[in-house]
């Protein structure tokens, strides 16, 4: 494997993909909306502010990025902002993935639904809020979808201990 | 445990009745309530998490190298797919290059594992629907790969072969005979297949026009895999995105817009074939060289020259004690699985151990289509569509 090219940071990355697809979609939508970037392992990372999410989504959605293919959130406990998002985003025109980042603080993290974008968020919004208690506004049916409802805790965060309380 | 809750708005004359987690077509633990009016499906609410085992917190206290036999366990029949995506995805992060005959041989595995799954789709599809014959025809072939893998990993079903940085171990002598002896025999095995199956009357009629799936909803609830090319989107990640050398092994992607069970069907007849194609050309170009890459300090050395060699064995003991540190950042590596799309995203804090593991499995997503695909038809109909996108409830629960 060759090393790959790595840019870190909105500056360098924007100099680069300025005419990449769903960078472009997003600057001309709301240059503001992109507050990081950073392209390592090949891969491109977006990092969006947390009340611009679905909006975003939105536009990349119509660059021609149409497949949510993950949903998932990071907890970066005991640094700040605690939680982070990731949203792998495929393209199937462009046989290409972007990575939508948002970050959350570690006090009651809340942010819009992606269910009015993709419905098949629907699950993965109901794991991460079962697993990192990260709530979604506008969620048609936020439950817990893998552990019992009387359930205490958030098995994903990193202060729940591995083997559980006991 | 999920209690049996009766859905807002449900009219007097509907029944709400509980399908499962023991139910024999529901492949597994999936429990199924179902809104019922007389024996239309109005509604219908999958409840899962009965064989959720927290694997991805498992994985944040192991070593990189202990989460492979971890893999194995979340999809249990196609158990080289798991170990290529996570090895595939932290391969990434460590920027290792790979042996060009480790390559060859992985994608000769993962297209037998896919052989694999799709055989016990079939056979047990085909028994939900009433044809029990097929099932005992499946298996025998399933057999024959089981024994196969046996042979390379000293184990049936959870082989663990795939390392980070290659492959376990040398194959046998016997591994590319045994294969091509395999794939010389399977294509008449499909037709007998076919000819049990595509011609029964009872067959036809239970799956044709049955668990429709638009295009646009394929898209829009996550469906991927053979399901998704069933409705007619033209994508598979071994062409599109291709990994693991995959942009070597020219093949057809079979595509129906018909969308319904009976698309699934045909589907998944066309890449059994496909496959074999691609694990012919791959036995026959097959290259010699290594199958571990050369990174001590990664990849555990050969047993030989760990007992005869002081740096080889320092090298091993600190790969065991201490594991290897990787590089700190995040990756996303998705791969075409026998159910669709399996992706790994690991994320990396420069320590040995990974600091998060998300997998994306295929089902998980494929099941929210399963109201779409079941709403307006017979209470019948729901058995058919389960066993036609084809789910794994330990790829769902983790």
């Amino acid at each position: 494997m060759h090393k790959q090219k790595t840019l870190i940071g909105r500056a360098d990355v924007l100099e680069e993909f300025s005419g990449h697809p769903a960078v472009a979609a997003i600057l001309a939508w709301n240059p503001e909306a992109l507050t990081d970037a950073k392209f390592d392992y090949g891969e491109l990372t977006l990092t969006i502010a947390a009340e611009d999410i679905c909006d975003a989504a939105t536009v990349v959605q119509a660059a021609g990025y149409n497949f949510l293919d993950d949903l998932t959130a990071v907890d970066w406990y005991p640094s700040s902002p605690r939680f982070q998002l990731s949203y792998h985003i495929l393209s199937h025109s462009h046989k290409e993935y972007i990575r939508l980042r948002v970050l959350l603080p570690g006090e009651n993290p809340t942010v819009e639904s992606m269910t009015s974008v993709w419905p098949s968020a629907n699950y993965y919004e109901r794991e991460v809020f079962d697993l990192f208690g990260i709530h979604f506004e506008g969620h048609p049916n936020l439950r817990r979808i893998m552990l019992p409802d009387e359930w205490e805790g958030h098995p994903l965060r990193k202060d729940y201990p591995v083997e559980g309380y006991r | 445990m999920p209690t049996l809750e009766v859905p807002q708005g449900a009219k007097d004359q509907h029944m709400v009745i509980n399908m499962g987690p023991q139910h024999p077509a529901t492949h597994g633990v999936l429990r199924l309530v179902l809104e019922i009016d007389g024996e239309i499906v109005v509604r219908l609410y999958p409840e899962i998490g009965y064989l959720h085992t927290g694997i991805e917190k498992t994985c944040e206290a192991k070593f990189y190298q202990q989460v492979v036999p971890l893999t194995d366990r979340i999809n249990y029949l196609d158990p080289m797919s798991n170990n290529l995506c996570y090895c595939l995805a932290v391969e990434k992060l460590l920027e290792l290059e790979i042996p060009e005959k480790a390559t060859w041989l992985r994608v000769v595995l993962a297209e037998l594992s896919r052989l694999n799954s799709h055989l016990i789709w079939l056979g047990t599809h085909a028994m939900d629907i009433g044809a029990l014959t097929v099932f005992l025809y499946t298996f025998r072939e399933r057999e024959d790969i089981l024994r196969i893998f046996e042979g390379l990993a000293g184990q049936r079903m959870m082989n663990s072969y795939i390392r980070i940085g290659g492959l376990a171990m040398e194959p046998p002598l016997d591994f590319l005979a045994r294969v091509q002896g395999f794939i010389n025999t399977f294509p008449e095995k499909i037709d007998e297949y076919a000819n049990l199956l595509t011609g029964n009357p009872i067959f036809r009629n239970r799956l044709k026009s049955v668990g429709y799936l638009s295009p646009a909803d394929a898209i829009a609830l996550g469906v991927s895999g053979p399901p998704m090319r069933a409705s007619g989107v033209d994508y598979d990640v071994r062409r599109d995105i291709p990994y693991c050398g995959y942009e070597r092994f020219p093949f057809h992607v079979p595509i129906s817009t018909d969308g319904d069970c009976w698309a699934r069907y045909e589907v998944r007849l066309v890449e059994m074939r496909e496959s074999v194609k691609i694990i012919q050309m791959a036995l026959d170009g097959m290259p010699e060289g290594p199958i571990k890459a050369d990174a001590p300090k990664i990849v555990l050395p050969d047993r030989e020259k760990m007992k005869t060699q002081m740096e080889a064995l320092i090298h091993h003991f600190k790969i065991v004690t201490e594991g290897f540190a990787v590089p700190a950042g995040e990756v996303y590596q998705s791969i075409e699985a026998g159910h669709g799309q399996t992706g790994y995203y690991v994320v990396s804090d420069g320590t040995a151990k990974p600091y998060r593991v998300h997998m994306r499995y295929p089902s998980f997503a494929t099941l929210q289509a399963l109201e779409t695909m079941c709403k307006g038809r017979m209470l019948a109909d729901v058995v058919a569509v389960i066993g036609s996108i084809d789910i794994v409830l330990g790829e769902i629960d983790r």
